[in-house]
């Protein structure tokens, strides 16, 4: 097991893994998220069950954290080992005849996320960490619906958040495939995974990007 | 038609190397793209220049030599095809044609056109055959039955001619549509299981070896592949490698 870590191979499937956390995780917010458009009292239980169970607090968010940062790391370091393996460039490459946008820029799509992510950890992770263990402020637990609606009321943070979710469309529409081809999945599954894919990579992000627009437009 | 050929010239494997522009006229549309630079080296030789270096042999599509990158795809523009089975139909009068080297770092530049690809023998060597006895008692064949769809597939990854035009069109010069096939053909069949562990490890520990990128599943070798070896054969080969790495 140890020496398929070290391949190409493994480094793909520990991609993959990561990928498949990230994605879960990326549905369970998703559904937090569309609560406070139904109901603001259920968004507000939901939140305050995440920002205080113990076993969320200190070993969900870690372990969130560690993949969020190995899924970046390990991208990184795959790009410059294929990098390193193209050592010259064609004078004239048709990549478009062969492949599709999506797949071709993962590092690009994947920086866009990851300065997204920066911004949306300082807007709400640190606010978070300030509130509880900084400023040791009282427990709220009817606040959160409030700071969302307040953090909404901005169009520059709405436009971002639009822009970041497509991104992460764009991301997922090749990133949900081929989590599932790197594991190896058989060729009678293909098509019912790729099908799943589309609709995962346009429905999670479309669910994220309604939820801002609805607290924009109903201020 | 006539036609300017831009084309990559390369004295040898330190030179620089650089894209040199060239006018080939009268061409033919029958004619196969590899008649057209036999054309241009004849015109070459005949002006006392020296005629540009490329790989080829059978000519029609079986051997897996010619080995060109033709307006920035490999093979050129048409599909399920080696640059030999390419007609100059598939061109216009008066276009401008680049043809460059396969690049990638564990293949090469020798000279102009022609690239070092041993790497691929070396992945060969390193566990894409059976050992069979051939001491006289050789096992008929047919006495192994194997299921129709089996046999079909396994011959569908034995179609890889190691081109290497996988290779060439993935953007993280990645091995793993050839690696995948030669380890297909096997994984599929009763003979290949005796080694099917040391295959796969063996194979991409090899691969990884030369140099080869990491696959990022963009599906351009599928698309460029002469002979349309599926991507399923990379998925099979991530299962092989998994089957290997549990019974480790």
């Amino acid at each position: 097991m140890n020496t398929i870590l070290k391949t190409s191979i493994g480094r793909k499937i520990a991609m993959a893994l990561s990928a498949f956390f990230l994605m879960f995780f990326l549905l369970m917010h998703l559904t937090i998220n569309l609560l406070s458009v139904f109901s603001p009292d259920a968004f507000n239980t939901a939140s305050h069950f995440m920002g205080t169970n113990p076993l969320i607090q200190f070993i969900m968010q870690p372990i969130l954290i560690f993949g969020v940062l190995f899924h970046f790391v390990m991208g990184f370091v795959l790009e410059l080992k294929n990098r390193k393996a193209t050592a010259v460039k064609y004078v004239k490459n048709n990549g478009a005849a062969n492949a599709s946008w999506m797949s071709r820029n993962m590092i690009y799509s994947g920086i866009a996320i990851l300065a997204f992510i920066v911004l949306h950890f300082k807007q709400f992770w640190m606010h978070e960490i300030n509130y509880k263990y900084i400023a040791h402020e009282t427990p709220n637990a009817t606040r959160y619906y409030e700071e969302l609606v307040k953090v909404f009321e901005n169009p520059i943070t709405v436009a971002v958040y639009v822009i970041a979710f497509i991104f992460l469309a764009l991301h997922l529409l090749h990133g949900f495939k081929s989590a599932f081809q790197s594991m190896g999945i058989p060729a009678i599954r293909k098509k019912t995974f790729e099908t799943c894919g589309k609709i995962y990579a346009i429905g999670v992000p479309a669910g994220f990007i309604i939820v801002a627009l609805y607290h924009y437009f109903n201020q | 038609m006539n036609l300017t050929l831009q084309i990559w010239r390369q004295k040898g494997p330190n030179d620089k190397g650089q894209m040199v522009d060239y006018k080939v006229n009268d061409i033919s549309e029958h004619m196969s793209f590899l008649e057209m630079i036999d054309v241009l080296n004849e015109q070459l030789v005949a002006s006392g220049d020296e005629p540009v270096a490329f790989d080829h042999d059978c000519r029609e599509g079986i051997c897996g030599m010619c080995s060109m990158y033709i307006n920035g795809e490999a093979h050129g523009p048409d599909r399920g095809i080696t640059t030999c089975q390419l007609h100059m139909r598939m061109f216009n009068d008066g276009d401008t044609i680049t043809i460059e080297p396969f690049r990638a770092a564990a293949f090469p530049v020798i000279k102009d056109l022609v690239v070092d690809r041993t790497a691929f023998e070396r992945i060969q060597q390193a566990g894409g055959f059976i050992s069979v006895n051939t001491s006289g008692n050789t096992q008929d064949a047919n006495a192994l039955p194997i299921s129709k769809h089996d046999a079909d597939e396994a011959m569908d990854a034995a179609t890889c001619i190691g081109c290497g035009a996988c290779v060439a069109t993935c953007k993280n010069s990645s091995a793993m549509l050839f690696v995948g096939a030669k380890v297909s053909q096997y994984a599929l069949l009763p003979q290949g299981q005796i080694e099917a562990t040391d295959r796969a490890a063996n194979m991409v520990a090899q691969m990884d070896l030369e140099g080869f990128g990491n696959c990022t599943n963009t599906g351009a070798c599928e698309v460029e592949c002469p002979k349309g070896i599926s991507l399923t054969n990379i998925a099979r080969l991530n299962r092989e490698l998994m089957k290997a790495a549990c019974k480790s």
